[in-house]
């Protein structure tokens, strides 16, 4: 009698096994399927960008890349302009933030009163939140204007007598153009970063700094020698993400910028990016060169933010092979 | 209850005077009265949370980092109060060196993990610098294993070679004390008879105070032996003395493993 049903008891069990197997198949199916959308959606997007930009790629070759001539009435296309003001801005910008969202992360991690800390980093989370508009508008009517009244003028009077970099501050002192969108940017990239950087300072084990600690080291030194070294790989990442929010912001660049078509070797002139001439230009363009062109700027700002991951990658491996590891 | 600890050196290391801790308003350590003898090694044993690594801790003041976390009474060093608010503290902790339960290596190479102290207070030459960190590579019984590889990452040694790696970082700051927080309680019994060794040869030049679970650790290594509970310090002696006679009936206790 026992024998049956310790039998039947096995085939219950087979039964359920066959299932269970059967199920984390699925599951790992469906997972996967997910997976691929990732890969079908950027495929895509890069095919579809590419065949709507290529009659531009076709009229105007490489030369589109280092071009700087922007006429639409003579159908005449070159990105350089709209690339010098995406690249100086978010370069410039980045300038600017990073340093302040180190200190911030650093002070928040390191030496920020307890009572203080969560206040302050709720302040940096909701800095985050404001769409890129508000920014966009605030940036056009208060600071511009602030900026061009109270700040340009000191700062011309100070560094535009100096050789080289005296040319970057020349010209009349409107309040929009390049420096000026590189302040809001900066502005709307730091809590990003500083929200990354002190993630990952967070992680850095206590022993580990208290060894450093323990052998005498100031703050100071065990953030440069001890924590920088450890989460280098996550601060690199945090910056990245930086910048890659930087190339491609649209609203708030769009207004403060001046969206002049040309390569000015003053930071205060009006110049332009790839994002904001694609959301001026998008709603009036002629079918034919004129959209084909905005299509290959906007391949050109996908190609430009691949590099851009692609260097970061190649920075942290460097940096981790020159340790020995 | 806490007993009047003196050791027979004339000249204490350190001289602890009515200690007390706190973690906020929980008392870790009450009226905490002893010296660290010179040259010797002391040797502080107890249960899990009797205080023992806390009192290491105020040694070099690393409590000074959190927040909360405060020490009053009296620990003289070289003819001053370790706890007074003008005191250093990076100076206190460059002359008292701590390895930890955990080895720590820095995040570099390991050369620069001993260059790195050395360098915050002293300006050597690249050949003294050398000379130094082989010094202390020896010292730490360490050099003949990583002698070919200075250049490599510090994380790439196994846990015992990591762990004399601190304390050859610890010793090459050439400190006055170095102190000990269960510095083989992760590491196999052959990395443990090393470092054992190691702390017995190292007492010539430095004044050790080591926190261990482990009671025949103590026993085999160390001078003078202090029993903590509860934040208490309940007896300390010459280390023979307090494990063959020891005069409280809860140092017994635990000894003989009756509670603990």
């Amino acid at each position: 009698m026992s024998e049956p049903s310790a039998s039947s008891e096995i085939d219950l069990h087979a039964q359920q096994v066959g299932r269970f197997r059967f199920q984390d198949k699925l599951f790992h199916y469906i997972t996967q399927l997910f997976a691929m959308v990732v890969l079908v959606v950027l495929l895509g997007i890069l095919v579809s960008l590419t065949i709507d930009a290529w009659p531009s790629i076709k009229e105007f070759g490489p030369s589109f890349l280092w071009t700087n001539i922007w006429r639409v009435p003579d159908d005449q296309f070159g990105a350089l302009a709209a690339i010098y003001g995406t690249v100086v801005t978010s370069v410039l910008a980045l300038l600017i933030g990073v340093p302040i969202s180190f200190g911030i992360a650093l002070f928040l991690t390191e030496t920020c009163p307890l009572w203080l800390r969560r206040p302050l980093g709720t302040a940096i989370e909701l800095l985050a939140g404001i769409p890129s508009i508000v920014f966009g508008i605030w940036g056009l009517f208060v600071f511009a204007p602030f900026f061009g009244e109270h700040i340009q003028p000191p700062m011309q009077s100070l560094l535009g007598n100096l050789p080289i970099i005296g040319g970057w501050f020349s010209g009349p002192p409107i309040g929009i153009g390049i420096f000026t969108a590189s302040m809001v940017l900066s502005l709307m990239i730091i809590p990003f970063i500083a929200s990354v950087m002190r993630d990952v300072f967070d992680t850095v084990p206590h022993v580990l700094k208290e060894s450093a600690y323990g052998v005498g080291c100031t703050t100071w030194e065990v953030v440069r020698n001890i924590v920088l070294p450890y989460t280098r790989v996550g601060v690199i990442g945090g910056i990245m993400l930086g910048l890659g929010r930087a190339l491609g912001e649209t609203m708030a660049v769009t207004f403060v910028i001046g969206n002049a078509n040309r390569i000015n070797p003053s930071l205060f002139s009006p110049g332009t990016s790839i994002a904001s001439t694609l959301a001026n230009e998008f709603g009036e363009a002629e079918p034919g060169l004129h959209i084909a062109s905005l299509f290959a700027l906007g391949l050109v700002l996908f190609m430009i933010t691949f590099i851009v991951l692609g260097v970061s990658r190649w920075l942290i491996s460097r940096s981790m092979g020159s340790e020995g590891l | 209850m806490s007993a009047q600890a003196t050791t027979s050196s004339q000249d204490p290391a350190l001289l602890v005077r009515n200690l007390s801790f706190y973690y906020g308003d929980f008392k870790g350590l009450s009226n905490i009265n002893m010296e660290v003898a010179r040259n010797k090694v002391t040797a502080f044993i107890g249960p899990s949370g009797c205080g023992k690594s806390t009192l290491l801790r105020t040694f070099n003041r690393m409590y000074d980092l959190y927040p909360g976390q405060r020490a009053e009474g009296d620990i003289m060093f070289n003819g001053k109060n370790l706890l007074d608010k003008k005191q250093d503290v990076n100076l206190v902790r460059a002359k008292i060196g701590m390895v930890f339960q955990k080895p720590t290596p820095f995040p570099m190479t390991i050369y620069e993990n001993i260059a790195f102290g050395v360098r915050l207070y002293e300006r050597l030459s690249k050949s003294a610098m050398d000379d130094r960190v082989e010094w202390a590579l020896k010292k730490a019984a360490l050099w003949g294993e990583v002698k070919d590889k200075l250049q490599q990452n510090g994380l790439s040694l196994s846990g015992g070679q990591q762990q004399r790696l601190c304390i050859a970082r610890a010793v090459a700051v050439k400190p006055d004390i170095v102190l000990l927080d269960e510095p083989t309680s992760a590491l196999d019994p052959i990395s443990t008879a090393k470092i054992e060794e190691l702390i017995y040869e190292l007492k010539v030049d430095y004044t050790i105070a080591i926190v261990t679970h482990n009671m025949q650790q103590a026993a085999r290594i160390s001078d003078y032996t202090a029993f903590m509970y509860l934040g208490e310090l309940i007896e300390m002696d010459e280390t023979d003395q307090l494990f063959l006679k020891p005069r409280v009936k809860q140092t017994e206790d635990y000894i003989t493993g009756r509670f603990g």
